[in-house]
């Protein structure tokens, strides 16, 4: 057979191609079509589902996602096009001609309610006992068309196991109505392929590789199934009766840290538009519903800056001075999907990862340790929560290594989602809560480490350090308002270049590693930032082939399309557009705050003073705050 | 192949035919001319779905692209069809001359032979087949001395799905995936395997070819009647004196075929397997032909001592099983229909419940992603709506309804 390219998601779920046909008339330009007698104008090649939707006439969908390629397999959204002896799915139809549709005749209704009434006789459980209820796809087409019983029956038995082997990803498959998009965003926009439909007819099913457990694949926990998943067939492993018990035993002391991207999604929970960001009246939130203390992850965002920087700053020094083998580029580390995915898929590049660890575990690290201690506290009795925008992190936090404390660094991983559920269930309203501040002390952070939450941002918190530290210069000397835009924005992979001119003196802190600065005089700085491991991969064969990117010092990598705003334990739906606002929420909440750059963080400054006082990258901070990893390749351990 | 080669007799595939002639006659004619000689024959596609075979292969030929490729449909998953083996065995001549005369006229440099898995003993014979075609410079460079018309065939061996005899759901398999079928459009004929300009053509449509291109569409077209050219191989099998392979003209009644193979107490014909049409006594004066009764060839003959609803049962069976399980229609409806079956034979139904699926059907039929889904109701309500009185009324087991 013909040499084989990779060809990775099949064919018919990648995107059409559209080949512009001869006839002048149509070239490049426009086709007039007919929807429901009405005569409309589209660019050659809309779908018709585009081309309704651009002009306000409904098309309901159920396999078709934004973010993926076509599918045009659970037919719902078919419509009449003249000619065609059957009906078409509009999702993936091309208009290539002038053709005129029919959204509304009797054959789409009749198709429509057909669907909708098969899907709904497989589909084991009811909605009142479901996650997803009042936020399923499939429970609002049942409403939008009227469904009010059974009419091919309603299945009694569950036919799947439900797989709740995985820390991060629970699968029901019960639930499952083969749409594929877990499918297709695992191996289409993530270029992982552990989920796959498994057998035939009747007996189709999304499974795994054997139909293994989900822990026993190499899934990297991302959980952007999840986010895609129409029905209640994907949730994230949830700790929230553990969680509850810990608040309601006296005995514990019962902490939380919040990432910087829950605060900006947790609105859509209440029902919000997206893009607000509700910090205050969740810190306000989170004590009424029990936690002792509130702190702000951003804090270890801005000490990830310190020991991550001063990584990069060591590992240049050492192969641009002291000639040594270092590997580069650096790789961040934050992203606990992306770490396992270099795990699995290049496992001959962990050393380029960071060792430093990501700020959820750095601070699980200092609250049984640090923070423990000045209260006084008996580090057992410490249940340490972490609200993430991500189902990674779960896994993260049970990954057996992280144990540096003495005890499990961070004992709960607790998606948005949840954390939301678990307002609402203490009868909460978060948009009525006053505002208050983070717990001491750690305190108010940066925006350095807020901007972490969308891709590029632990880039530019990166560069606001790094750049002041070798420079002595603003960062507003060479970016207006610290706003580092080359490396903004949701491209999937970012890169840029930043010429070192002027060199400034070496700051104290980090003045015992390198004697001075003259060595980057003249340098470039070569960086590059990436989301969603579908590029990644892109990125890491080309640096496996000695390409572009080989030659960049540090690459930032985040799992997630759009980075943690897009996290796997984010509000259910996603699209670009939600991205987008959240991602407007963080950079417009880091312009409102008085400190913007994680040096200037005075609690980190105070950390190094006192407790790790070694400095960054000292023994004391690589015992607490670093941490190695596994080659895993296909294995899973 | 020196095989059991059994002398068959018939007009158009089973007249004469020397071997290379089509490509020696080919090679010194126009792609245009073929094209011609084509649309003069009329021919249109033996797998079932009649698609002009002129214009496909000029849409092929039309395709703007460095590499296309000639695909021979040999799937023959159809219940009840097994002329394509017989071809494949006895007259591989015919296919592959007419896979070489495909790739010259549509300017492909590559067949390949999609052969159902269960056929695996054939891929021996056909690749030494193979292999004395290419000693013979029939296969590869500058076949005959036709100075750069190259052209090689390789064969592929299926995996058993029946699925897998759509051209977009073979295409998926040969490239290694899944076998399901793509979204329509793009066609094979722009977007086909490894994304290039393919035709897909059934063993018979290729056999015929090679005939039209030796004899003239005319010749050809002088068959049958006017919208169906040609003649037809039918795989007959069932309840008769005589199964096998029979090539007659399209246009023949139901009854004369039956009579050809001594059929006795015929009490229903299910024509074009088990996606096809029951068609029962009172309509044997039918004829096979695209415009009356369309088929890809199978022929299955039921007497009188069958059960219609076993008869039906056993197609739905078939299709739960066999649906790729992509769409929902044909994944589930399928399964619905299927328990409407069991619901009669349990004389558990109403005839609220039974129209109701029968509405399905036609949804099913409208609302499928490929033709397996759209044609999987077929049985279903032909066999329900033809055999009214013997399923509903017979007695059979308390089958009235309730």
């Amino acid at each position: 057979m013909e040499s084989k390219k990779t060809l990775r998601a099949p064919v018919s779920q990648k995107p059409l191609v559209i080949e512009k046909p001869e006839n002048p008339e149509y070239i490049g330009g426009s086709v007039s079509i007919e929807i429901n007698e009405k005569k409309f104008s589209v660019p050659l090649g809309t779908t018709i589902l585009e081309a309704c939707r651009q002009n306000q006439i409904h098309i309901p969908t159920l396999c078709h996602h934004e973010d993926l390629c076509v599918a045009g397999v659970c037919r719902i959204c078919v419509v009449e096009v003249e000619g065609m002896r059957t009906l078409q799915a509009s999702c993936a139809f091309p208009i290539t001609a002038p053709i005129k549709i029919k959204t509304t005749s009797n054959a789409v209704r009749r198709s429509r309610k057909h669907i909708i009434d098969l899907l709904l006789s497989e589909h084991y459980g009811e909605c009142y006992s479901c996650f997803r209820n009042n936020n399923c796809e499939l429970q609002s087409l049942a409403k939008e068309y009227g469904v009010d019983h059974y009419s091919f029956g309603h299945i009694q038995n569950p036919r799947y196991e439900v797989d709740n082997s995985s820390y991060s990803v629970v699968r029901d498959m019960d639930k499952c109505i083969l749409c594929k998009r877990c499918v297709r965003t695992c191996i289409d926009l993530q270029e992982v392929g552990v989920l796959e439909a498994i057998g035939r007819g009747h007996d189709t099913h999304i499974g795994t590789f054997w139909d293994k457990p989900l822990a026993e694949v190499i899934c990297i926990n991302c959980g952007q199934c999840i986010n895609r998943c129409p029905t209640g067939a994907l949730r994230a492993n949830d700790p929230r009766d553990e969680i509850w018990s810990a608040i309601d035993n006296p005995k514990k002391h019962v902490v939380i840290q919040t990432a910087p991207s829950p605060r900006a999604a947790i609105c859509e929970e209440f029902g919000m538009e997206p893009g607000t960001s509700l910090t205050g009246e969740m810190n306000t939130a989170l004590r009424r519903i029990g936690f002792d203390v509130v702190f702000d992850t951003n804090f270890t965002a801005d000490l990830t800056i310190f020991e991550e920087g001063t990584e990069l700053i060591q590992r240049l020094y050492n192969a641009l001075v002291k000639k040594e083998q270092v590997a580069l580029p650096q790789f961040t580390s934050c992203s606990p999907g992306w770490v396992k995915y270099l795990e699995h898929f290049y496992p001959e590049y962990v050393d380029n990862l960071s060792s430093a660890k990501s700020p959820q575990q750095m601070f699980g690290a200092l609250i049984k340790t640090f923070y423990a201690k000045r209260k006084g506290i008996d580090p057992k009795d410490i249940v340490s929560v972490a609200v993430m925008p991500c189902s990674a992190k779960k896994f993260e936090c049970n990954r057996p290594e992280m144990v540096d404390s003495g005890f499990k660094d961070v004992d709960y991983g607790l998606t948005t989602r949840e954390l939301a559920q678990m307002i609402k269930e203490a009868g909460i309203y978060l948009p009525e809560m006053p505002k208050s501040h983070f717990d001491d002390p750690f305190g108010e952070a940066s925006g350095a480490g807020l901007i972490f939450g969308a891709t590029g941002g632990v880039m530019e918190a990166a560069l606001r350090t790094v750049v002041e530290f070798i420079t002595g210069k603003k960062i507003e000397n060479i970016f207006a308002n610290a706003d580092i835009t080359p490396v903004r924005g949701f491209e999937g992979i970012k890169y840029a270049e930043l010429p070192i001119s002027d060199v400034g003196p070496v700051p104290k802190l980090i003045a015992h590693l390198v004697p001075d600065w003259n060595w980057l005089k003249g340098a470039t700085l070569k960086i590059a930032v990436v989301h969603g491991t579908a590029n990644a991969k892109k990125v890491m064969d080309d640096i496996k082939a000695g390409g572009k990117f080989s030659e960049c010092h540090f690459i930032e990598f985040m799992a997630c399309p759009g980075g943690c705003i897009g996290g796997g334990g984010q509000p259910i739906p996603t699209t670009p557009e939600i991205r987008k606002l959240r991602a407007k929420a963080i950079y417009d909440e880091d312009k409102s705050l008085p400190v913007r750059k994680s040096h200037e963080n005075r609690h980190v400054v105070e950390i190094y003073n006192e407790f790790l006082t070694d400095g960054p990258c000292g023994h004391i901070s690589h015992k607490l705050l670093h941490t190695h990893y596994i080659k895993r390749g296909k294995y899973i351990a | 192949m020196e095989t059991i080669k059994k002398k068959r007799t018939g007009p158009v595939i089973f007249s004469e035919y020397k071997r290379g002639d089509a490509i020696k006659k080919a090679i010194l004619m126009t792609r245009e001319d073929i094209l011609f000689e084509l649309k003069d024959s009329k021919l249109k596609g033996r797998g079932g779905a009649g698609f002009p075979t002129s214009t496909k292969w000029m849409l092929t030929a039309a395709a703007k692209s460095d590499d296309k490729f000639l695909v021979c449909n040999a799937d023959e998953g159809e219940p009840g069809t097994f002329k394509d083996r017989v071809l494949l065995m006895e007259y591989p001549e015919l296919v592959f001359d007419g896979m070489v005369v495909g790739g010259y006229t549509i300017g492909s440099q590559k067949g390949i032979v999609y052969l159902r898995g269960e056929y695996e003993y054939l891929l021996k014979p056909l690749q030494d087949y193979l292999e004395v075609m290419r000693k013979d410079n029939l296969l590869g460079k500058n076949i005959f001395g036709k100075k750069d018309f190259n052209f090689d065939i390789e064969i592929f061996l299926g995996s058993g799905a029946y699925v897998c005899g759509e051209e977009t759901a073979l295409i998926e398999s040969l490239e290694g995936h899944r076998g399901e079928p793509r979204n329509r459009p793009p066609y094979p004929i722009n977007t086909g395997y490894l994304g290039r300009p393919t035709s897909v053509n059934n063993v018979e449509t290729l056999a015929a070819v090679s005939h039209i291109v030796v004899k003239g569409g005319s010749w050809f077209a002088k068959f049958g009647t006017d919208k169906s050219s040609g003649s037809k191989l039918f795989s007959v099998s069932g309840d008769c004196e005589k199964p096998g392979v029979y090539e007659l003209p399209w246009g023949t009644k139901i009854s004369e075929l039956l009579k050809i193979v001594e059929a006795k107490n015929t009490k229903a014909v299910q024509i074009g397997g088990a996606s096809g049409h029951c068609v029962p006594k009172s309509q044997f004066d039918r004829t096979m032909a695209y415009e009356d009764v369309a088929t890809g060839g199978s022929v299955m003959v039921f007497n009188e001592s069958r059960d219609m609803l076993h008869v039906l049962k056993n197609f739905m069976e078939f299709f739960v099983e066999e649906s790729c399980g992509q769409c929902t229609p044909c994944r589930m409806g399928n399964v619905k229909l299927l328990e409407g079956v069991e619901m009669i034979e349990k004389g558990e139904y109403t005839f609220a419940h039974i129209n109701k699926l029968k509405d399905l059907g036609r949804t099913m039929q409208m609302a499928s992603k490929c033709g397996l889904g759209q044609s999987s109701p077929n049985p279903f309500i032909s066999i329900l709506e033809n055999f009214n009185d013997e399923i509903f009324n017979a007695g059979n087991g308390g089958r009235n309804g309730k």
